[in-house]
């Protein structure tokens, strides 16, 4: 699947991509294919969450498993994409458009800065999927 | 076959069809049918009733429950009984599980009435025999653990982690160091091991395995502290690798002053060879259905032993039973104790169980359960190595992981390969764990089966690997043989239909 060129990623699978002065978060193709596409429940947080890099903003299950979602950003939760829970197929086809989890207004818009890029995620994602 | 087929009678003719599937309980309900009855209710029952449940809780329709005699009862669940796959039918491989064989003999022994019809409210002369078992179990356990201090009481494997938990809580408060309170945890662990530590207010610190599988010792490191109250270790861990470096954290854990807990949900694989204190261990817990032998609970009754040193003795749950050289008693006075944690002294039964396992093997017999486990897992291991990536060499304690990527390549996921395996008559094993592998397939024989069924199971492996590299369609349909073909899983929990009248 193609990636934006401007997402970045967190280890733990999560993308952050700047959307006008905010910062919409995700979790990518790979970490969806890895769950099998079957998503059964996602828990979102309520608007006004505050979150911090690394810390859990959510859960996401899936029929072979439920993990954890961990922030890419620290800020302000502003918008929550509602209609995702309903609707997690958009999860596997559109995870970087209308797959986005949340929006957040970032504390610290340097955050970006130290995720992973594309094509490190990518090189990640291949060694992890040898481990 | 008889199940799947219909006698249907129309307009005076008899009729024979296939059916799809048999005939629900639900099904089978004819108005107004019972499978017993009772004595005609007379005014003053019902008085009493009216009396006992106020009428706002009672209900104001009748249940929607089948309406149904004993034999049809009897039928719908010795049918339901023939369509499912247990150790007693089949090969059952389900890595971190267990399932191995229980021989029948503990059963016979723990229906004795002796055992079973005991009363809890008896007094203790009058059952001095269930206290010796008691007694003398505590005592085994405490030998091959070498960690003396032994409570019976916990009800489970995850129960006995809460417990032991609780237990070193108590042992830290009564040192003056209650501000301990995190728990580090391999990201190989199972998932009990957070739910415990949160469970007892503690918290969970996540840490990464390294490229062998083993506990990364820099990162271990990095995470201790002065809040540092312990760390749960499974050795074996769930990779089915011996932690070697297992002296190394054990000492710099003390050196902070923390503990090890053991989760001994892999003890099989070094039950009567290594005694876990000997490697740092201060408290584990034992699940009996592994290592030992009682039924798999599927929530219980199950039963989940501690054992921890003997400086946590005086914590362990209440009360201790004691022997004075002539007779067992219960000892109530146990001040430091957290206190019950079941209600009585546990599932006895399963006590009785484990102590019966272990008195039929012997010190030399119980020796043997971890050289078959782990002889049969290298066996499996090295039979499967060739069609199969194995990410962590071709080696193992009692059970080994596949990494299943080169059939998902193909088309066919580590899910499709369980369900296919289904089509060969044994239970797949475990799916997608440990998280750390991707799609993981996680094997473990045990001890308790043959060369020629671990060869059988290979072949059918061998076939699926095949299939699936030929043609992954072959795979990706299973299973197709089975009483019930396959699932949509995703529906299934998306949308569960949880009641009869929901599924028409």
């Amino acid at each position: 699947m193609p990636v934006p060129p401007d997402v970045r990623f967190l280890k733990s699978h999560e993308w952050a991509r700047k959307d006008g002065d905010l910062i919409a978060v995700g979790v990518s193709d790979y970490a969806i294919d890895q769950l099998n596409k079957e998503i059964v429940f996602l828990e979102l947080p309520p608007v006004g969450r505050n979150v911090s890099v690394g810390a859990v903003f959510g859960v996401i299950e899936a029929v072979k498993a439920a993990s954890d979602l961990y922030s890419p950003v620290a800020g302000k939760v502003v918008e929550v994409n509602e209609s995702l829970p309903d609707n997690p197929t958009l999860l596997a086809d559109d995870p970087y458009g209308a797959g986005w989890m949340i929006k957040v207004a970032p504390s610290s818009p340097a955050d970006m800065d130290a995720l992973l890029s594309v094509a490190d995620y990518q090189k990640f994602c291949e060694t992890e999927a040898h481990h | 076959m008889s199940q799947r087929i219909k006698i249907a009678q129309k307009d005076g003719k008899v009729s024979v069809e296939e059916r799809t599937s048999a005939a629900s309980i639900f099904e089978r309900s004819v108005p107004g049918r019972t499978g017993f009855s009772l004595p005609a209710e007379s005014a003053d029952t019902a008085k009493k009733v009216d009396d006992a449940i106020p009428a706002r809780f009672r209900r104001k329709s009748r249940a929607a429950l089948p309406e149904v005699g004993e034999l049809d009862v009897v039928r719908h669940f010795t049918h339901l009984s023939t369509r499912t796959l247990g150790v007693d039918t089949t090969f059952y491989p389900l890595g971190s599980c267990t399932m191995k064989y229980n021989p029948k003999i503990n059963e016979d022994i723990a229906a004795l009435p002796g055992n079973c019809h005991v009363h809890p409210h008896q007094p203790a002369d009058t059952m001095q025999g269930l206290l010796k078992v008691y007694h003398d179990t505590a005592e085994i356990l405490g030998k091959l653990t070498g960690l003396p201090g032994v409570s019976l009481q916990p009800a489970a494997g995850a129960h006995g982690e809460f417990t032991a938990l609780l237990v070193m809580k108590a042992y830290f408060e009564s040192r003056g160091e209650a501000h301990r309170n995190e728990v580090i945890i391999p990201d190989t662990a199972h998932g009990t091991n957070p739910a415990s530590a949160l469970r007892c207010g503690l918290e969970a610190v996540n840490i990464q395995s390294d490229s062998r599988g083993r506990v990364n010792i820099e990162e271990l490191k990095s995470r201790l502290g002065p809040n540092t109250a312990c760390m749960m270790i499974t050795n074996p861990n769930t990779l089915g690798l011996f932690e070697d470096q297992i002296h190394e954290v054990a000492e710099l854990i003390h050196a902070a002053g923390a503990l090890i807990y053991l989760d001994g949900a892999n003890f099989n694989a070094i039950v009567g060879r290594v005694r876990p204190a000997d490697f740092g261990a201060d408290m584990m817990h034992i699940n009996v259905h592994k290592t030992f032998s009682i039924p798999h609970g599927g929530g219980g009754p199950g039963a989940g032993p501690i054992c921890v040193r003997d400086f946590l003795a005086p914590f362990l749950p209440a009360p201790h039973i004691k022997f004075d050289g002539t007779s067992y008693s219960f000892d109530h006075n146990c001040p430091q104790s957290i206190g019950k944690v079941r209600s009585y002294f546990g599932n006895v039964n399963n006590v009785m169980r484990t102590y019966v396992y272990l008195r039929q093997l012997g010190e030399e017999g119980v020796r043997q359960i971890a050289s078959y486990a782990v002889l049969n897992a290298n066996y499996l291991l090295s039979l499967l190595a060739g069609a199969y990536d194995v990410p962590f060499g071709r080696r193992c304690m009692h059970e080994f992981v596949i990494n299943a990527t080169r059939q998902k390549n193909q088309g066919a996921r580590a899910m499709d390969i369980a369900k296919k395996i289904l089509d060969y008559g044994f239970h797949p094993p475990t799916t997608y764990f440990p998280l750390i592998v991707p799609e993981a397939l996680m094997i473990e024989p045990t001890e308790t089966e043959s060369k020629e069924t671990l060869e059988l199971f290979a072949a059918a492996m061998l076939e699926i690997a095949r299939l699936s590299a030929e043609d992954s369609s072959q795979v990706t349909a299973a299973p197709q043989s089975t009483p019930v073909t396959r699932m949509d899983e995703l529906a299934a929990a998306r949308q569960p239909v949880l009641s009869w009248p929901d599924s028409k």
